[in-house]
């Protein structure tokens, strides 16, 4: 074998292990003329843990369904591992999924429930049962194996009908709002447990949250979902940090927008001006626009500081009076009125003055930000 | 009482004397639950135990030519107090193979009924629990629509259908499938058909209210787990319709024991069915004690094995409770 005939099986080699092991092409779901699953395009990788996130009523179940089965797309394709089971029977597909309600069989006990998946593969008695035995290991449940549903907890349910959807060692396991019938302490608790019960079986996973926190804590990625449109696709981190539109700033997390223009427009920095602001914002990079076009500015309400001295700089900073301010511990929140009457929100550590120090309603107080700290949003 | 109206009379502070007149009225209020339970009770105690009591009674007594046709058990003749049981009755029915012919020919025909009434009632009733909402109440109204007709003209319809110049034997002769009209009418056949039509609603609505109440997404969770259609028919919604199932067999099977009407008009003169017998005994033979024997025997036939089941059921639910 020559040099060039090993690099190019090398390359090839590369290109089939960069292959996503879930292509979802172009999927649209149609019920009647409403359009609930909106042309998606997306990519999943083997073993990744993905979170769909987004507004009730925006079509993470839809989605989720059509991959289960239980929708049949009304155009697109979806493959998985090569194969396409856009239109394979739910029985047919090596998917498994729990449910939102968990829709765990009540006529059966808890052992029964995990071997139910199993029994369809008709797998031998013994490697059945062995099966069985490590799942309700893995979930913590081997002391209520002989238990029906209804004499366990919701905690305890989610075990049970996480275990039978992982029993079949599913090349994709799909997750409907997994916590959901579980109180916030509870879920916590819950969430990293439950990724690494999906990690010590080694699967590939795709959940649908309403709730960005557990889909930050659980997810490797995250998609943002809209009226039926999958807006922005990345890293927990990235989503936060680097949203790139609208939407997204505003349901993860809390943020200020701003509306404005573009007032300069040079390759190293641009001038945003917002009527809701007393002076031009200053952004430290340049922007893919054009002058006077209209962006919002998203600024968290953690980047935006709080003082009583005016700010040094002739940009990033604004007057105004102390409208509100909650304490929640850790952290306090202002809510400073500028004089616009528009309503900033800063997140103030409580390291940062101490109680009796803290200015207090309706003191006059400045905010400001650092250069890069505002992000600019073109849609 | 008296003395608690007495006191609540003497107390002066209007505190003290709400706060006791709210003891009374707890005291009050479950007796008013007390009460709303004792309304059934009281009408089965009226209604179904003390007739009960009766009929027990004269199944053990003598008959007598006299009105009421029997002798009473107990009598008193000059101080002493006779207590006559007898058990004649008893023997004579687990003697004489005529009613253990007729209590089998009984038990089969409801046992035929029943099943057919099952294998009919279920696609039926699955159907219209699965059947949008909007349209189920029409379907069930289309199920229950015969009781608007008398069940006499019913049968009587029937015996047109199945008669030999009935509908079925023209539409038979007609397309030449036979040369002569075929016995249908007065056959174990025509009891069957005209008692599975006339017992079907009772099977089909405790059916479809079990299954409407089957939550869909257990469908979707077996197929989702590799399991076929058919064999979530059999390992999921029948299991989960068990109850509806037996509910169903019981209205039919039960009534369909004592039925009289049906094999008196579309039956074997010959066939004798157990409440043909009761009928015979009571109005033919005035043999009043006799017949209430045959009711009693009847009535343990049937409520036997079910006390049994409950029962078992019940052991088998405390196990499962109790790990
Ligand atoms: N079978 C159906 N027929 C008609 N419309 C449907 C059907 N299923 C879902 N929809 C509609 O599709 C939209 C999306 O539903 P979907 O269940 O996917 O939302 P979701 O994002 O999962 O919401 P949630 O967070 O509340 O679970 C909703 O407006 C819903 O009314
Ligand atoms: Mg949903």
């Amino acid at each position: 074998m020559n040099m060039l005939e090993s690099s190019v099986n090398q390359a090839a080699g590369a290109a089939a292990g960069a292959k996503p092991y879930l292509q979802i092409v172009d999927v649209v779901k149609k019920f009647g003329d409403n359009t609930v699953v909106d042309h998606i395009n997306l990519n999943i990788a083997r073993n990744e843990i993905f979170a769909l996130l987004g507004s009730s009523g925006c079509g993470k179940s839809t989605l989720l369904r059509m991959l289960a089965g239980m929708e049949t797309p009304s155009s697109g394709r979806i493959i998985l591992d090569g194969e396409d089971i856009t239109h394979l029977a739910p029985y047919e597909r090596p998917i498994n999924m729990m449910f939102q309600s968990y829709a765990l069989f009540p006529h059966m006990s808890v052992a029964q429930n995990i071997a139910f998946g199993l029994k369809q593969d008709g797998l031998p008695r013994g490697e059945i049962a062995e099966r069985v035995e490590r799942m309700l290991e893995l979930v913590q449940m081997k002391k209520y194996a002989s238990r029906k549903p209804f004499q366990l907890s919701g905690g305890q349910q989610q075990r049970v009908a996480l275990a039978r959807s992982l029993a079949k060692r599913p090349k994709l396991l799909l997750l409907d709002e997994p916590l959901g019938a579980l109180d916030k302490k509870l879920r916590q608790q819950t969430q990293l447990e439950l990724v690494n019960m999906i990690e010590q079986v080694g699967v590939t996973c795709i959940m649908v949250t309403h709730d960005q926190e557990e889909a930050m804590t659980m997810a490797g990625r995250i998609g943002i979902m809209s009226d039926g449109q999958l807006l922005q696709v990345a890293s927990p981190g990235e989503i936060y940090e680097r949203p790139n539109c609208r939407f997204t700033a505003e349901f993860i997390g809390e943020t200020n927008l701003f509306g404005g223009h573009v007032v300069e427009d040079e390759p190293d920095y641009v001038r945003i001006q917002s009527a809701e602001l007393p002076r031009p914002v200053h952004i430290g990079h340049g922007i893919t626009g054009t002058l006077g076009m209209p962006v919002w500015l998203s600024l968290r309400p953690e980047r935006v500081g709080v003082s009583r001295q005016q700010p040094v700089g002739d940009g990033n900073w604004a007057a105004g009076t102390v409208h509100d301010i909650a304490y929640l511990g850790g952290f306090s929140i202002f809510h400073v009125r500028l004089p616009t009457g528009k309503v900033v929100k800063a997140s103030v550590p409580a390291t940062r003055w101490r109680e009796e120090a803290a200015p207090t309603w309706d003191e006059p107080v400045f905010v400001s930000w650092a250069d890069n700290d505002a992000v600019v949003l073109t849609q | 009482m008296m003395s608690r109206l007495l006191s609540l009379r003497d107390s002066r502070d209007p505190a003290g004397r709400a706060a006791r007149r709210a003891a009374w009225w707890q005291r009050l209020a479950p007796r008013g639950r007390t009460l709303v339970t004792a309304i059934p009770y009281g009408w089965l105690l009226l209604f179904f135990l003390v007739p009960f009591l009766f009929v027990l009674q004269i199944s053990f007594s003598e008959v007598e030519i006299a009105s009421p046709p029997y002798r009473a058990l107990v009598e008193r003749s000059e101080d002493v107090l006779n207590i006559a049981l007898n058990l004649g009755n008893y023997t004579y029915i687990f003697g004489d193979p005529l009613y253990f012919d007729a209590y089998l020919g009984s038990l089969e025909t409801a046992a035929v009924t029943t099943a057919i009434c099952l294998l009919i009632g279920y696609p039926i009733a699955y159907t219209i629990a699965r059947a949008p909402e909007a349209r189920r109440n029409t379907l069930l109204m289309l199920v229950m629509l015969p009781f608007w007709t008398s069940f006499l003209v019913r049968v009587y319809a029937w015996m047109g259908i199945l008669d030999s110049n009935g509908l079925v034997n023209q539409a038979l002769l007609a397309l030449g499938l036979v040369d002569a009209p075929l016995q249908l009418m007065h056959t174990q056949l025509s009891v069957q058909i005209v008692m599975v039509y006339a017992y079907l609603p009772f099977m089909i609505l405790p059916l479809f209210s079990n299954l409407v109440k089957l939550d869909g997404r257990l469908l979707e969770a077996a197929a989702d787990l590799g399991c076929r259609p058919w064999k979530t028919f059999l390992t999921v919604t029948l299991p989960l319709s068990k109850n509806g199932v037996v509910a169903g067999s019981m209205l039919v099977f039960i009534p369909a024991v004592g039925e009289f009407v049906i094999p008196e008009l579309v039956g074997t003169p010959e066939s004798l069915m157990i409440g043909k017998v009761l009928w015979m005994e009571f109005f033919d033979n005035n043999n009043w004690p006799m017949a209430a024997s045959v009711t009693i025997v009847m009535l343990a036939l049937l409520i036997l094995p079910i006390v049994y089941l409950h029962k078992r059921e019940e052991k088998a639910l405390a196990r499962a409770a109790r790990r």
